[in-house]
C-alpha cells in the first residue's frame, strides 16, 4: 500500500498535484472516515425513510379523515419546502425549542442525528406517494380473490398486495434512494463530518482545492454509480413477466 | 399550427369533493414529485401556520422582556429576507431569479443534449449519454462548490473587466443537473413516440432533421411538460443551497436576521415564515402540474 | 454499380430479383422475383409470417435486403449510396396503423410533405390537398384532427397524404386489417378508384374478394418464397400447388 501512497507523493513533487489524502495519514484517515459517514448516513436514512413511507402509506388508507389529512399535510410540507431549510429548521429551531422544553443542555440530538431525522422525513414524504401508487396498482380483483380464499386483511397486505406493489414501486423507489445519497451533501451545512465537509476542511488546510474538488466529485459519481448498478440488478431479478411493465 | 387539441369538456377542479387522495393514472418515475391535493390543504396549512405563529407570539411575549413580539420581528425583517439588502439583488427574490435562469439555461442545454442522445453519430450519442449520466449522478451541492470555487470571478473580454456575480455562477452550476435531467426527459419522450410516426415520415421523404423538428418534437412537448414543471419545483427547492456558498439569498439573509436578533424564540417563526414563502410559490405549481398530467393522459 | 439506370415505360417499374432477407438467424425472404409494369395492380397474399410485409417494406427501403436487387423506376434500392429521399418521392406507402401525425389536421397532414419536402408553393399544395380530400370522399373533414376521425377515415387521409407526393408506385401494407368490417369498404373503394385511374399499386392484403376484383396479378407467398402466381381469373380457380389450395380453402 505504501507504494501507492508514495506514488501520490511523487505526483505532488513532480507535477504539483497535491493529493494529501493519499500520502498523509491524518488526512487519509479523516477523508475515508468522511466517505464512511456519507455511506452510513445514506443507509440509515434509506432504511428510516422506507419505514416512514410504508407507515404513511398504511395510514393513508385509514378510515379516519383526520389521520389522512395529517399525513397529507406532512407530505405537502416536506415536498414544497427546501430540504436545506428543513434541516436548519430541525437543527436550530426545533432543537433549541426541544432543549428549552426538556431542559437538556446543548441540544437534544447531535448534528448527525438531526440530519438523519430531517433527511428521512424528507425522503419519506416522497416514499409515501410511491408506496401508495404501488398499492393502488394492484388490481382489486386480486385482493378480492385473496379475501375469498379466507386471508385476513393483514395477510392480504403481506402476501398479495406488497409483493406485487413493490415491483411497481421499485424503479421510483430506487430513484429516490439514489437521490438520497446526493442529498446527504446538504448535511454539510450543519457540520456533519461527511465527505464534502471533511474535504472542505482538508482543502482549507492544504490549499489543494482543485484536486480535492475533483476527487470529491469522483467519489460521489462512484458511490452513486455503484448504487445504480445494484439497483438495476435488483430490478432485473424481481421482474415478473406480464406485470408492471 | 396547433400542437394539441383543446379538451372537449372543461376539466373538473376537485374543489368541493370530499377529501380523498385519488390515485395517479399516469404514474411514472417523474411524477413522484407531484401529488393530487385539495385546496383545503392550503387552507389547513395556513391555519396551522397562523396557529403556530400565534402560539409562538404568546410564548415569546411571556418569555421576553422587550416589547417586540415574534410577529413584529417577522414584519421587520421581511423586506430584507424577501428583497435583499438595499440596492442589491438578494433574498427570496434572488432564489426565484436564480431558479428562472437555471431552468432556462438548463432546458436549452438539455434539449440539445437529449437530441444528442438519439443522434446517429456514435461519438455524439455516447458523449451525450456520458455527460447526461455524469451530471445526473452528481450531488447538486458538489456541483455548486465546483463551479463557484473553480470558475473565475472576473473575466476580461476585449480589454474590459467583468465581475461575475456569485449568483450568476450559482445559477449556471444549478443549470447543469437540470440540463442532464431535461436531457433524459427529452430522450424518454422521443422514445415514447410510436415508430410508425418515424416510418410514415420516412416514407414521405422527410429527412431525419425534418422528422425530428416537425413531427416528433411537437408531439413530445405535451408529454414533457409535467416532468419539466416537476423539475422546476425541485430546482426552486434547491436554490437555498447557494446560501452555503455565500450568496445573499433568502436563506442566508434569514440567518443573518436571526443572528442580529439572537433570540431563540424567533427561530421557529422565522424559519416557518421563510418556508411558507417557498410553500406558497411551489404548491400551486405542483398542483397545476398534476392537473396537466391528468388532462394530457385523458386526451391521449 | 450505379444507383440509377435509365428507365423506359416498356420496362417493369418495380423489378424485384432474387431477393434474400434475414433478420439475424431467421431467413424471411428466400429468393423473391416479381416484375411490376406501370399501371399494374399486384396483390400479395399468404399466411402470416410468410414475409409479405417485409417484402413490401424492402421496396421502400424501410428494411434492407441481404442480397438481390430491387429496382424502382431504374433506382437500385439495394445500393447503399442511393438517395432514399429520391426513392421515397416516387414510392408512396400506406401502413396498417395509418400513422397520421396526430398534432396536425387532416388537411395539414396531406399538405405537410409537398410543402416541406418538395418545397412547393402553398397555394398549389392546398388546392391539390383539397382535391385529394374530395377524391377519397372526405369533404368536410379537412380541419379534423386524426383523433376525431374513424379508422376508415384516417386510412383514407393516409392514402391522400401519400398521393400528395405524386408517386409512381403506391404500396399498401394490409391497410384494412386494423379496421372494422363496416369501414373496410370505404377504404377499398378509394384504392379501387386509384387503381382504375392507372396508378401502379402493390397491395399486401387479406381481402380476397377485393384482390380478385382489381388485381392484374396475384402472388402467393409462403415461408419466404413465392409459391404460385397468376392472373385472378386462373389463380383462384386453378391453383396448382397444394399449399396454395390449402390456403385458399381456409379463407374462401
Amino acid at each position: 500500500m505504501d507504494v501507492v501512497w508514495e506514488w501520490f507523493q511523487w505526483l505532488n513533487s513532480e507535477h504539483g498535484i497535491k493529493l494529501t489524502i493519499f500520502y498523509d495519514e491524518w488526512d487519509r484517515n479523516r477523508f475515508f472516515g468522511g466517505i464512511w459517514t456519507t455511506i452510513h448516513l445514506s443507509l440509515v436514512c434509506m432504511a428510516l425513510s422506507i419505514v416512514i413511507g410504508m407507515g404513511g402509506a398504511w395510514l393513508q388508507m385509514s378510515k379516519f379523515i383526520w389521520i389522512r389529512r395529517i399525513v397529507q399535510g406532512y407530505i405537502q410540507f416536506f415536498r414544497n419546502t427546501p430540504p436545506l431549510v428543513q434541516l436548519y429548521f430541525f437543527y436550530f429551531a426545533v432543537d433549541s425549542a426541544l432543549a428549552s422544553v426538556t431542559g437538556i443542555e446543548g441540544g437534544v440530538f447531535s448534528s448527525y442525528g438531526w440530519a438523519v431525522i430531517s433527511l428521512s422525513f424528507f425522503a419519506g414524504a416522497f416514499n409515501v406517494e410511491i408506496f401508495r401508487a404501488g398499492i393502488e396498482s394492484v388490481p382489486k380483483s386480486m385482493v378480492e380473490a385473496a379475501d375469498s380464499l379466507g386471508f385476513t386483511s393483514f395477510q392480504v397486505f403481506c402476501y398479495v398486495t406488497m409483493p406485487l406493489a413493490y415491483r411497481v414501486c421499485l424503479p421510483a423507489l430506487n430513484n429516490n434512494l439514489i437521490n438520497l445519497i446526493k442529498t446527504t451533501t446538504v448535511a454539510y451545512a450543519i457540520a456533519v463530518p461527511e465527505t464534502l465537509y471533511i474535504s472542505n476542511q482538508i482543502w482549507s488546510d492544504e490549499y489543494n482545492v482543485p484536486e480535492m474538488m475533483n476527487v470529491v466529485w469522483g467519489v460521489y459519481i462512484i458511490l452513486v454509480g455503484i448504487l445504480v448498478a445494484i439497483m438495476h440488478r435488483w430490478e432485473k431479478s424481481i421482474r415478473v413477466p406480464g406485470f408492471g411493465n | 399550427m396547433k400542437l394539441y387539441q383543446k379538451p372537449k369538456t372543461p376539466t373538473d377542479l376537485p374543489v368541493l369533493k370530499p377529501f380523498v387522495v385519488s390515485g395517479s393514472k399516469t404514474w411514472s418515475m417523474e411524477t413522484f414529485g407531484t401529488i393530487t391535493a385539495d385546496r383545503r390543504i392550503l387552507v389547513a396549512f395556513a391555519i396551522f401556520l397562523i396557529a403556530w405563529l400565534s402560539v409562538d407570539v404568546v410564548y415569546a411575549q411571556i418569555q421576553s422582556d422587550t416589547n417586540q413580539s415574534a410577529f413584529a420581528t417577522l414584519i421587520k425583517w421581511t423586506p430584507l429576507m424577501l428583497l435583499g439588502p438595499p440596492g442589491e439583488l438578494g433574498g427570496f427574490v434572488l432564489n426565484i431569479v436564480v431558479s428562472f435562469i437555471a431552468m432556462a439555461l438548463g432546458t436549452f442545454l438539455g434539449l440539445w443534449l437529449g437530441l444528442g442522445q438519439i443522434s446517429l453519430n456514435p461519438i455524439i450519442r455516447r458523449s451525450s449519454w456520458a455527460i447526461t449520466q455524469l451530471f445526473r449522478n452528481s450531488p447538486w451541492l458538489v456541483l455548486l462548490f465546483y463551479i463557484m470555487l473553480l470558475m473565475p470571478f472576473r473575466v476580461t473580454i476585449a480589454g474590459v473587466d467583468f465581475d461575475i456575480p456569485g449568483w450568476w455562477k450559482a445559477a449556471f452550476a444549478l443549470s447543469l443537473p437540470i440540463m442532464a435531467n431535461i436531457s433524459e426527459i427529452v430522450r424518454g419522450a422521443i422514445a415514447s413516440i410510436p415508430t410508425g410516426q418515424w416510418e410514415s415520415a420516412e416514407s414521405l421523404a422527410f429527412s431525419r432533421t425534418q422528422t425530428i423538428w416537425q413531427i416528433i418534437l411537437p408531439q413530445c412537448v405535451k408529454r414533457m411538460l409535467p416532468p419539466w414543471m416537476n423539475w422546476y419545483c425541485i430546482l426552486t427547492m434547491s436554490t437555498p443551497l447557494v446560501s452555503i456558498l455565500g450568496v445573499s439569498d433568502g436563506m442566508s439573509l434569514t440567518q443573518d436576521a436571526l443572528a442580529a436578533e439572537s433570540r431563540s424564540e424567533f427561530l421557529i417563526p422565522m424559519y416557518l415564515w421563510l418556508m411558507s414563502w417557498f410553500f406558497i410559490y411551489s404548491y400551486p405549481i405542483a398542483k397545476l402540474t398534476r392537473r396537466l398530467e391528468h388532462r394530457f393522459a385523458v386526451n391521449e | 454499380m450505379s444507383t440509377t439506370t435509365a428507365w423506359s415505360p416498356d420496362q417493369p417499374i418495380v423489378s424485384i430479383k432474387d431477393v434474400y432477407k434475414s433478420f439475424g438467424e431467421l431467413e424471411v425472404l428466400k429468393g423473391i422475383n416479381i416484375d411490376v409494369m406501370k399501371g399494374e395492380v399486384i396483390c400479395i397474399i399468404g399466411p402470416s409470417g410468410s414475409g409479405k410485409s417485409t417484402l413490401i417494406r424492402c421496396i421502400n427501403a424501410l428494411n434492407n435486403i441481404n442480397s438481390g436487387s430491387i429496382k424502382v423506376k431504374g433506382m437500385e434500392v439495394n445500393n447503399l449510396e442511393l438517395d432514399k429521399l429520391e426513392l421515397r418521392k416516387e414510392v408512396g406507402m400506406v401502413f396498417q396503423q395509418y400513422n397520421l401525425f396526430p398534432h396536425k389536421t387532416a388537411l395539414e397532414n396531406i399538405m405537410m410533405a409537398p410543402l416541406k419536402v418538395l418545397n412547393q408553393p402553398i397555394k398549389e399544395v392546398e388546392e391539390k390537398a383539397r382535391q385529394l380530400i374530395e377524391r377519397v370522399n372526405l369533404v368536410g373533414k379537412e380541419s379534423s384532427y386524426p383523433g376525431e376521425l374513424s379508422g376508415g377515415q384516417q386510412q383514407r387521409v393516409a392514402i391522400a397524404r401519400s398521393l400528395a407526393m405524386n408517386p409512381e408506385v403506391m404500396l399498401f401494407d394490409e391497410v384494412t386489417a386494423a379496421l372494422d368490417p363496416e369501414t373496410v369498404n370505404e377504404v377499398l373503394l378509394a384504392i379501387k378508384d386509384l387503381a382504375q385511374k392507372g396508378m401502379t399499386c402493390i397491395l399486401v392484403t387479406h381481402e380476397m374478394g377485393f384482390a380478385r376484383e382489381i388485381a392484374d396479378h396475384i402472388y402467393f407467398t409462403d415461408r419466404g418464397v413465392i409459391v404460385e402466381h397468376g392472373p385472378p381469373a386462373t389463380f383462384f380457380t386453378e391453383a396448382k400447388d397444394p399449399r396454395t389450395q390449402e390456403f385458399l380453402s381456409q379463407i374462401l
